[in-house]
């Protein structure tokens, strides 16, 4: 539209478009519900804070709570009914489609903010933090790491991953204290330098393919002129940089630790499920979706990274002494370093089949790994104090039920029974990886389950040693942390017990 | 029939569960000891209701879908193979129980120890009973934890070194056989352990099933365990409570065997033809292996642990087992699953007898017990030191009991190997198991000599020995009676195994 101002009036000039009417997308509120209400919710708690009196602060963790229910329960009507796309372009392919990948995702990445949520509930009064700041920032993060496995589209991507990631910084800033600072920091600048890498390898694609449309650059990709092809080639790769970033793999996952150590205790176990999720779910779409002409190359990429990130992350944890600080939480975030290691495995064996059919094993070890990560990290938020690993030794004989459970979810990542969804989250992976004829990396994989079994089991055996030190008063532990635990643990044993529940997706076809 | 064998599973599974509530310590070990006896119970049933006209037919079938997903179902089933193992667990367990209501281990108390107790029985009951392979996998995995907890914290010495290197070594064992799993059922289509031992391999090529046995063979032999990867065995042996001792013995050892019977031999035939020669070439050196490291234990200056020692002479026994199997005939197949039964009921007896001899002396160090002359238990404690020379020279496979039939037919079996196996070759390791018999009747009769025999009225570390307590005569006399019924009647378990053997061969 251009205005002239040199008669003293303005002047329309026509719209060139024959048919504006068709310009406005038509908009499947009910497809992007998940997300918008975690939105809207996170609004809600911003303005609400203003006015809440300081004693009813409280009022806005149970909001956030109840927001992210609500969510939640928007996924089901999209579940029982048939896939959904919104935000469609004339020219076909849309930019939001919310079919069972995106859907399982979002289960992740909103039931994993609805368990931080309530994991939170306590730290944020505890540690004092800024109430409406804190549930603002929290719902924001989830409502972008909702979008993202939705998007279909590159931009709607980057967006979508800066939604997630940004309030993440702040997140980890809260703790006002130097630490907190220092982390924060340190995930700021490697996470900004990787987005600037991911959009330079976006802008490379887009020239190359010519389009943003996941669909159709894989269209543009198969067909690019010869001379375009090492444009393309490096593209993809600093796209995949990118990704690699979010979801921790080596060799980017040096802010890993810090990060969690100086992070609020939920807000660690926030990254450590849904920040994964997002950069997984993101991850997964840009390979199999829009490279997939290249399958085979950045399958042996993700295989190569898969294998040293498991390696390296299971080996630091094993390195993790009993009596250093936070070494509870350092272990914790070692170990999902090795995690997101099995987690990229059906990622590779995607490009080495060519199909998108592995995939279905990631989405089912995240959720396991997102339901009994979170529930480990709740049973460290409870122990609290230096959060040494020593600080555990007895805890049975205080604590009877955080033991267990505890126990349980640490059995659960260490995939033996009876963690029995946990070593069936590691069948299916291994299946897939076999299936796909990668031999070598489930022989890697089970290497490393064992190396990790070594330190979970540590861990665990601490638990139920003869506790030294004289019986410390048990603290009374906060109804909300209880029903969060409560929640996981009853969770992690349904799921033991009914695998199928989860397993499903790894038969159902995914997009 | 089936039912019962769901009620054989389930019962130990929810006894355990039923630990987690908060119960007293005596009031719990009387409530395992009445678990394990229900579940014997039932095991006997299980025996009676059991078809014996036709034992290579799967009864007692459950066949539920569990997992569709992964195309897992909960298929259970019982023939003449599994049957014995399964009522050899079950009443070893209850022994265990029996003879823990008396004689706690020194550890975290009772309620916890019959939980484990009765979880551990649970996933070896169900690795005998599922005829599904990722559900065979999985109840191997059950039995980690709780022993790897009954060693650590009810063991002694360097309890929590021996434990972890137990659940480590198995745990990679395991995991590389579920790889051979995984790929069978890729290739394969199903998981399911009858379906694929009637195909004999056909639908698997034959890269597939050299693969495949190889990873399935490394995993079940570390489980068994077969020379070279027995390593973490005798520590763990040594380490173990006296209950612990004989279930790991006794029953955790045969699920490795049972292993290579039920899925490695008729899954992947071609594959396991191939290494045949080399388990055959494992086994024989294992024989004669175990049997030196006996004998240096047993030499006197030694400072050989009992214990110890009869951990390596499983190593040895388990040896003619695998070489039973390696022969790929029935009958090398029979003396196999006949030597099984017949290890688990005569070690189980070795290692209660010598774990009370420990606890009465405080050591199981052969020197310090032995002094100058000898232990003199014949003196001392004549029954205990009659029932230690009765297992020794039954585990030396004197002719009549029970020892003697399996250790035979497995020689017999590798005198005469299956037709495309090196005969040269297997003459050589029967020669070599010839003369680990020998040597293994070398160190036991040594054993006996320095244990019972000797001079009662020299100076001992401990001045009263008690004889044979109740709760001990309780839960031995069944093993040594089973030992003698198995050694004078070998038909009871050859009738059940045989025809089951030659059907997994492919000839029945």
């Amino acid at each position: 539209m251009t205005t002239t101002h040199d008669l003293g009036q303005p002047l329309m000039t026509p719209l060139a478009v024959a048919d504006p009417g068709g310009l406005i997308q038509s908009v499947d509120w009910v497809a992007i519900a998940p997300p918008l209400i975690a939105a809207l919710a996170a609004l809600a708690v911003l303005v609400a804070d203003l006015f809440l009196p300081e004693a009813r602060k409280r009022l806005l963790g149970w909001l956030s709570a109840a927001g992210l229910l609500a969510a939640l329960a928007m996924l089901l009507p999209l579940v029982l009914g048939d896939t959904r796309s919104t935000f469609c372009f004339k020219s076909g392919g849309c930019s939001y489609t919310a079919d069972h990948f995106a859907l399982a995702f979002q289960l992740l990445a909103l039931g994993g903010a609805l368990l931080t949520v309530l994991l939170s509930l306590h730290t944020v009064e505890d540690e004092k933090l800024p109430g409406g700041e804190y549930w603002f920032l929290l719902l924001s993060s989830a409502c972008g790491a909702a979008l993202l496995p939705a998007a279909r589209d590159l931009a709607t991507l980057v967006i979508a991953l800066e939604v997630a990631t940004l309030p993440a910084f702040a997140l980890v800033a809260l703790r006002r204290d130097g630490r907190g600072a220092e982390s924060a920091l340190k995930f700021f600048l490697s996470s900004v330098t990787a987005t600037a890498v991911m959009l330079l390898g976006v802008s490379f694609v887009y020239a190359a393919a010519g389009t943003i449309q996941l669909q159709g650059i894989a269209d543009g990709l198969a067909h690019a002129p010869g001379q375009l092809k090492p444009l393309a080639e490096a593209g993809a790769v600093l796209t995949l940089v990118g990704f690699a970033f979010k979801t921790a793999a080596v060799p980017f996952h040096f802010w890993v630790p810090d990060t969690y150590v100086g992070a609020p205790l939920p807000v660690a176990g926030y990254l450590s499920v849904v920040g994964k999720a997002a950069g997984l779910s993101g991850l997964a779409l840009v390979t199999t979706v829009a490279f997939r002409p290249y399958g085979h190359t950045w399958g042996l990429v993700l295989a190569v990274l898969a294998a040293l990130t498991m390696t390296v992350g299971n080996a630091a944890a094993l390195r993790q002494r009993a009596d250093t600080p936070y070494g509870a939480v350092r272990l914790l975030a070692w170990s999902s370093v090795g995690q997101a290691g099995y987690l990229l495995v059906p990622l590779a064996a995607a490009g080495y089949a060519d199909s998108a059919d592995p995939l279905g094993a990631t989405v089912a070890y995240a959720l396991i790994y997102g339901l009994v990560n979170l529930g480990a990290f709740g049973v460290v938020a409870l122990v609290g104090g230096t959060g040494r690993l020593e600080s555990f030794r007895g805890l049975a004989s205080r604590n009877r039920w955080a033991a267990f459970a505890l126990a349980f979810f640490l059995l659960c990542l260490a995939g033996l029974p009876p963690g029995v969804v946990g070593l069936f989250g590691k069948v299916v992976v291994f299946r897939a990886a076999v299936d796909a004829g990668l031999g070598w990396l489930a022989v890697v994989m089970a290497v490393n389950v064992v190396i990790a079994l070594a330190y979970y089991l540590k861990w665990t055996a601490l638990l139920f040693a003869p506790s030294t030190s004289a019986d410390v008063a048990v603290p009374r532990v906060p109804a909300s942390l209880t029903a969060a635990l409560g929640l996981a643990a009853s969770g992690a044993v349904v799921l033991s017990v009914a695998p199928q529940l989860v397993l499903q997706v790894v038969s159902g076809s995914l997009f | 029939m089936n039912a019962v064998l769901i009620a054989l599973l389930a019962l130990p599974l929810l006894g355990a569960a039923l630990m987690l509530a908060p119960i007293g310590d005596r009031r719990a070990l009387r409530l395992g000891t009445t678990v394990t006896g229900g579940t014997l119970l039932l095991a006997i049933a299980l025996a009676a209701g059991f078809d014996h006209g036709a034992p290579s037919r799967m009864q007692a079938v459950t066949d539920v879908s569990w997992i569709p997903a992964l195309d897992v179902r909960l298929h259970l089933g019982v023939d003449g193979i599994s049957l014995p193992l399964l009522v050899l667990t079950a009443l070893l367990t209850f022994l265990c129980a029996v003879y823990s209501l008396k004689k706690l281990p020194a550890g975290p108390g009772g309620r916890a120890f019959t939980g484990l107790l009765l979880l551990l029985e649970t996933g070896m009951l169900a690795t005998f009973a599922v005829l599904d392979l990722v559900l065979f996998f999985l109840a191997f995995e059950i039995v980690l934890i709780p022993m790897y907890f009954l060693i650590s914290r009810w063991g002694s010495g360097q309890k929590v070194a021996a434990a972890n290197r137990f659940i480590l070594y198995t745990l990679l064992g395991s995991a590389v056989m579920l790889l051979g799993f995984l790929l069978i059922g890729v290739k394969a289509g199903t998981f399911d352990m009858v379906k694929l031992a009637d195909a004999h391999g056909s639908g698997l090529s034959h890269t597939t099933q050299l693969i495949a046995a190889l990873a399935i063979l490394v995993g079940l032999a570390v489980k068994a365990p077969a020379w070279p990867l027995h390593s973490w065995l005798p520590d763990a042996h040594t380490a173990a409570p006296t209950v612990g001792s004989v279930l790991l013995a006794g029953v955790m050892l045969k699920m490795g065997t049972y292993g290579l019977v039920r899925v490695l031999l008729p899954i992947v035939p071609d594959g396991t033809a191939t290494y045949a020669p080399y388990l055959g070439a494992f086994a024989a050196v294992g024989i004669v292996y175990g049997s030196l490291a006996c004998l240096a234990l047993a030499r006197t200056g030694a400072k050989g642990d009992l214990k110890r020692l009869i951990a390596y002479s499983s190593v040895g026994h388990m040896g003619f087992v695998l070489l039973g199997i390696a022969s790929l005939t029935p009958t090398g197949l029979n003396g196999a699953l006949f030597a099984n039964i017949a290890h688990g009921l005569i070690t189980g007896l070795l290692f209660f007898v010598v774990g009370a001899v420990k606890d009465r002396y405080g050591t199981a160090d052969l020197d310090t017990l032995a002094g100058a002359t000898g232990a003199a238990l014949y003196g001392r404690a004549p029954r205990i030191g009659a029932l230690l020379a009765f297992a020794a020279v039954a585990s030396l496979g004197l002719p009549g009991l029970a020892g003697f039939w399996g250790e035979l037919l497995a020689m017999y079996g590798a005198f005469d190997p299956a037709d495309g196996l090196s005969r040269p070759a297997f003459v050589t390791y029967m020669v070599l198991a010839g003369l680990g018999t020998l040597l293994t009747a070398a160190y036991l009769l040594v054993v006996v000599r320095r244990v019972c025999m000797g001079d009662p009225k020299q100076p001992a570390p401990v001045a009263d020995v008690a004889d044979l307590q109740g709760y001990e005569a309780a839960s031995w006399t069944p093993l040594a009676a089973l030992t003698l019924v198995a050694g004078l009647w070998p038909a009871l378990l050859l009738g059940l195994s045989d025809p089951a053997v030659k059907h997994l061969l492919g000839s029945g």
